[in-house]
């Protein structure tokens, strides 16, 4: 059985601790909403896309520290970056957590942070936690490009 | 003779399960309870011995098939005390009886300007039915709040029940253990001209129940959490208002006739059982009934005030401030579900360290998220307790939860 230390990787107990980019946005600034229904966890996403970059993102919300952090680190990797880029995160991200089927993403960039979120996979149960942020997201670009 | 609850656990194979070198310590038997061996082998030797459909054949098989599903509801009748046995329909499990009541008595009663009243501590299953169908009949829903303590809070009872048509509430609270004033609530609701529904999902399990005594209309509760088997549920309802009632679902076993002008419904209970019924399950479910009577609903009950005064006591003196109980602390008014906030941890971390240890606990919203907005929560952690727990497991889920905030307090 894999033990607790696989799951609560320092760096994911450090993101739920003190999460980067917490808040929200102003219009026009999009916002998204995920909840998981199972478990009553809600997450809100703000992001302002400028020329195809999502230039800020900010993150609310009160769930577990799996879907707290998960949110914390995407926050972290996707600030800045270029939309297609973000999209390919989140391709990877899900396919790293088992729950995307198809081609195997590109995964010669480093994770770096998100790397730490490995160990959810051994607990299946936890994974829907993980992938909230990454689904709310998903459907904040789908906003934006409205 | 005293309660042997070690005994009792010899019933129940599950229990002995050891996991990775630990032993299962089960705390989840408001959500579902465990299995004794009379309801497995009763089931399994009908599977094994005496299969057979019910009703429709005139073989002998068919008939003693019958006799077992028709004594089932014969038992389930006595447990609850109702006046006939064909008063007890069988149902897919409690939420189907709910809708049920909603779909057939509501869609015929209730309409533009009506009122239904329910509670701000009910499960999904008792809310959104009545949604559902206000929605489509344009009747109004009205809430009885609660108090701090989580009772309900009867101060405006009366004017909320004025106009009212139905009452529909819960006879003990999946999450805050809150035990009703069942025959207080139906004898106000009669007051007023309304009809009273009970949701007795975590109630009957646990304590006795008397239909005739509280007086109501309709009660609905389910096998799988008074140690039967799940794919059965049960609906009470006084004859004449199920007599008066359109069918709910349409097909075979629920007519007396089909023409190819319309159909004429079957007698009661049939009226209300479409389809192929779970005949196995009632089986399992007959034997749990049994079960249960032979324990005694009294000790059991007495056993859960004792192991409910025990946890009270235990997570209080080793937690102190770091624990959240909600709820009442009066054991008179309370069942054996405890639903807490510990520390600052998630319930989802708590209960994921808990599980190193087979700590098993429910973490969530219970499905009663307008009561978790109440409490300001999006979820709490839930150790609830039946007939065979334990204080040793009470100790148990006490070390499991110092664990959990050794773990997350840095």
């Amino acid at each position: 059985m894999p033990g607790l230390e696989d799951l609560y990787r320092e760096i994911i107990l450090d993101h739920y601790k003190s999460p980067r980019n917490r808040g929200s946005l102003e219009p026009p600034a999009v916002r998204a909403e995920g909840h998981n229904p199972l478990c009553g966890d809600e997450i809100e996403v703000f992001i302002s896309v400028e020329n195809d970059i999502v230039a800020d993102i900010k993150i609310s919300g009160q769930g577990c520290s799996i879907s707290q952090s998960s949110g914390s680190m995407m926050s972290a990797a996707i600030k800045g970056k270029p939309i297609a880029e973000v999209r390919a995160l989140i391709s990877r991200f899900k396919h790293m957590m088992s729950i995307e089927e198809g081609e195997q993403p590109d995964t010669s960039a480093p994770l770096g942070d998100l790397e730490a979120l490995q160990g959810v996979v051994k607990f299946p149960v936890r994974i829907k936690c993980a992938v909230l942020s990454w689904n709310t997201l998903a459907e904040a670009l789908d906003i934006a490009a409205e | 003779m005293s309660y042997d609850v070690q005994k009792l656990r010899n019933d129940f194979p599950v229990l002995a399960e050891v996991i990775n070198d630990k032993p299962l310590v089960y705390l989840d038997s408001a959500n579902s309870s465990q299995k004794p061996l009379a309801v497995i082998d009763a089931m399994s030797d009908f599977m094994s011995h005496a299969y057979s459909p019910t009703n429709r054949s005139a073989y002998q098989m068919a008939a003693h098939a019958t006799d077992l599903y028709e004594g089932a509801r014969a038992k389930v009748a006595t447990f609850i005390n109702a006046r006939h046995a064909h008063e007890v329909v069988f149902t897919k499990n409690a939420t189907e009886a709910l809708n049920l009541v909603a779909r057939a008595w509501g869609s015929a009663n209730l309409n533009k300007g009506d009122v239904v009243l329910l509670t701000h501590m009910e499960h999904h299953a008792n809310i959104v039915p009545w949604q559902m169908l206000a929605a489509e009949h344009g009747f109004t829903i009205r809430w009885v709040p609660l108090t701090n303590d989580g009772l309900l809070d009867l101060t405006d009872l009366d004017t909320l029940l004025t106009g009212a048509k139905a009452f529909s509430f819960t006879a003990m609270s999946n999450v805050l253990g809150t035990i009703n004033p069942v025959a207080e609530l139906v004898a106000a609701a009669h007051r007023h001209g309304a009809i009273a529904i009970v949701d007795g999902c975590q109630s009957v399990p646990h304590m006795v129940t008397d239909v005739q005594a509280l007086g109501a209309d309709f009660l609905a509760f389910s096998s799988h959490k008074m140690v039967g088997p799940t794919g059965i549920g049960m609906l009470w309802g006084r004859e004449e208002l199920l007599d008066a009632m359109p069918p709910f679902l349409g097909g075979g076993n629920m007519i007396s006739d089909v023409r190819l002008d319309g159909f004429t419904c079957a007698e009661l209970p049939a009226k209300f059982e479409a389809g192929t019924q779970p005949i196995i399950e009632a089986v399992g479910l007959g034997a749990a009934v049994d079960y249960l009577t032979a324990v005694g609903m009294e000790n059991i009950r007495q056993h859960e005030i004792d192991i409910t005064t025990y946890a009270l006591n235990t997570l209080t003196s080793r937690f102190g401030d770091d624990i959240v109980i909600h709820g009442s602390r009066d054991v008179s008014v309370r069942g054996a579900t405890i639903s807490f906030a510990y520390k600052d941890v998630h319930p989802h971390d708590v209960s994921q360290v808990l599980d190193q240890t087979n700590v098993c606990v429910r973490a969530g919203h219970h499905c009663a998220k307008p009561l978790m907005r109440l409490l300001g929560s999006n979820a709490t952690v839930r150790a609830s307790f039946y007939l065979y727990n334990t204080n040793h497991e009470v100790d148990a889920l006490c070390d499991a939860l110092s664990a959990a905030g050794d773990f997350f307090t840095l």
